[in-house]
């Protein structure tokens, strides 16, 4: 609007606007400040445990925000991630328990399942993509129906054909045979084979979008879709590719939960992961270079509120608190100084 | 008919939140602000305006906080979205997940806590009559504010200046500036009027349909389902009402289902109103739809079947909800 401002002024505003909104909120909640946040960040970093806990956090939150700068570069508003997870630890899941996945070699099983996860999540995605492309329905009514209905579809997958030898009960189905389980680290479930995966979708994505005649073509679509139209680029399928690679991340992250962290379904299997990836790339601007920090630093919020209920009988919702502080901070900031790099071009 | 004056009556009153949420959101919308922090704003203008009654004692003093509540979350919204222009929809979207986890977080001390509640309004005279006293002669008074809400916003909408302007606003924006109408000034008022009403549906949930304060409070998605609502009665007040109560009509055929297919999970029921949504705005869109007119020029049948379309979005959404990715 302005002059100009540097943009590390603008960094540090924000980060005191969200420092001081969140030891506003602390006071509210009665809670001592700075024994909150020692814990909530030492309970992130503050050992080789911590860290392996913040890093199975890492690994499915940097997926999934992997799989947003896919759609967020088509100028779509995917907020069905949450569904696309949950689909996928379902297809992994639901090939794990084919009659015999014994009879491939373990580590083949293992890579079929994640490729059934990837499938999962794209099949969810491009029904959402689908309704936008051909029904008119906004992504962001139909993300969000599809998250609840695949909600419901794993409760009934556990409460119903999937539920456990003798009960049914919410703690999720059989466990898997360890021979299906990713290997963990220091036997703690942060798999190696799970950040690897990461990293390389996160570096094919990027390589993708900047690189790559399809990311350019993205970016025309979500510019100008009638222009884009007229010459010929079929912004349709370009939406629909978009939306099909995320929801296939998406559900690889769904497929490394189930395989890397907790071996088995469970309701909740997407734990907010898909909207705090939002959160993660919305706070960066989306400027990819910025995303593995922004996840890491998430994950540290993610792991270090676990421990408030136990240490200050505070309620672990405050991470999120401070996430969406510092992204709506972000947002302020970004739009008082240097402006321009955000998501508005179309509102 | 006992049975059929109960139903009504429960779905009279499930539904009491959702049109108090989906009127606020249809005034916003008509001046031409998205706001996507309903769920959110629903969720914490219940735990306030359960605290509020908690400290105070008087459920009506929480109803007034909760949408004070209301009020400020859309100022927020008003201030980072149309004052520093960030994307409103972003804007919306993650203050619906701040909210949520600040009603969880605040509202932690208070939460399975005893606190005041509205309880129900008896109406003499017509609480006596056979079925209408079923239906509405003893109700929460959430349900009387509700439809006293819809009254007022249908007549502010359509029989005086100030709704004239706000829907030029809406509808025009550029047009209306020119005709001096203070076109951002009242973007800004029905924001916050529209989030005030939010805070009064989420107070009306922790006040009077769900009564209290918890994690999970039982009124998560709410919000959503009311944005829904709002594009499902064509952004009109007396059909958003109509809306919100097929919504809750969903909502109590799955309490009662539940009792004759005990076989399916209660939570599956829960869940039931969005798969519906997304077939509602489908519906609805391909009605609008230009391959659906050229059908109903050759099959004038179908036409009648479907019925007349809904309006569509204030001029000013339509580019953003009504898009046509052809």
């Amino acid at each position: 609007m302005k002059s100009p401002s540097p943009a590390s002024i603008n960094i540090l505003s924000a980060l005191a606007l969200a420092l001081a909104v969140t030891l506003a909120v602390l006071f509210f909640a009665g809670a001592p400040p700075l024994t909150t946040l020692a814990v909530l960040f030492g309970g992130g970093l503050d050992s080789t445990a911590s860290l392996l806990k913040t890093f199975s956090s890492f690994i499915p939150l940097f997926l999934c925000a992997t799989a947003l700068l896919a759609t967020y570069a088509a100028g779509l508003w995917n907020i069905g991630v949450e569904g696309q997870i949950t689909l996928g630890a379902v297809f992994a899941a639901g090939f794990l328990r084919l009659p015999d996945p014994g009879s491939f070699p373990p580590v083949l099983a293992l890579i079929l399942a994640l490729a059934a996860a990837f499938a999962g999540g794209a099949l969810w995605a491009l029904l959402a993509g689908a309704l936008r492309v051909y029904g008119r329905v906004h992504e962001i009514f139909s993300g969000l129906g599809l998250n609840f209905a695949a909600t419901g579809v794993t409760l009934w997958l556990i409460l119903g054909p999937w539920k456990r030898a003798g009960m049914a009960s919410l703690s999720g189905t059989e466990p898997l045979p360890e021979a299906f389980r990713l290997p963990g680290f220091a036997g703690k479930p942060a798999s190696m084979a799970g950040l690897v995966l990461a990293v390389a979708a996160f570096v094919a994505v990027v390589w993708l979008l900047k690189r790559t005649t399809w990311g350019l073509r993205l970016a025309a679509v979500r510019q100008n879709l009638k222009a884009a139209r007229l010459i010929g680029l079929s912004p349709k399928r370009r939406l629909l590719e978009a939306m099909g690679l995320c929801g296939g991340l998406a559900g690889l992250a769904g497929g490394l939960l189930v395989t890397g962290l907790y071996h088995r379904l469970i309701p909740s299997i997407s734990g907010n992961f898909g909207y705090t990836a939002i959160l993660a790339v919305l706070m960066v601007s989306l400027a990819p270079v910025f995303v593995p920090v922004s996840c890491f630093f998430f994950a540290v919020l993610l792991a270090g509120a676990v421990q408030l209920p136990m240490a200050l009988e505070l309620d672990s919702s405050l991470s999120g608190v401070i996430q969406g502080v510092l992204v709506l901070a972000f947002l302020a900031a970004g739009r008082m100084g240097i402006g321009g790099r955000l998501t508005g071009d179309k509102t | 008919m006992d049975v059929f004056a109960a139903t009504l009556a429960a779905v009279l009153f499930a539904g009491a939140p959702l049109a108090l949420a989906a009127l606020g959101e249809t005034l916003s919308e008509r001046a031409g602000v998205i706001n996507l922090s309903v769920d959110g704003t629903v969720l914490f203008s219940a735990m306030a305006a359960f605290v509020t009654a908690r400290a105070t004692g008087d459920a009506w003093v929480g109803m007034l906080g909760g949408a004070v509540a209301g009020a400020f979350v859309a100022g927020v919204l008003a201030v980072v979205g149309l004052w520093l222009r960030a994307p409103i929809l972003a804007v919306g979207f993650i203050l619906t997940l701040l909210c949520r986890d600040l009603a969880y977080f605040l509202g932690h001390a208070h939460a399975r806590q005893p606190g005041p509640d509205l309880g129900v309004w008896t109406i003499p005279g017509l609480a006596d009559i056979p079925f209408a006293g079923t239906v509405i002669g003893r109700q929460s008074p959430v349900v009387y504010l509700s439809i006293v809400a819809v009254a007022a916003a249908s007549f502010f909408l359509y029989r005086t200046r100030a709704g004239l302007r706000l829907r030029a606003a809406g509808e025009s924006p550029r047009a209306a500036f020119a005709r001096g109408i203070p076109v951002e000034r009242l973007k800004v008022l029905y924001c916050l009027a529209g989030g005030a009403f939010s805070g009064l549906a989420g107070a009306a949930y922790s006040l009077g349909v769900k009564p209290g304060w918890g994690h999970p409070q039982g009124a998560e998605g709410a919000g959503w389902i009311a944005l829904a609502i709002v594009i499902f009665g064509g952004w009109r007040p007396s059909r958003v009402v109509l809306g919100a109560y097929f919504f809750a009509l969903i909502q109590v055929m799955g309490i009662h289902l539940q009792d004759v297919l005990p076989g399916l999970s209660s939570t599956l029921f829960q869940i039931a109103p969005f798969p519906v949504m997304i077939l509602t705005l489908l519906f609805i869109n391909i009605r609008r739809s230009g391959r659906f007119r050229d059908a109903v020029q050759n099959v004038p049948l179908l036409g009648r079947l479907a019925g007349k379309p809904p309006a569509g979005a204030p001029g000013a959404l339509a580019g953003v909800l009504d898009q046509d990715a052809a």
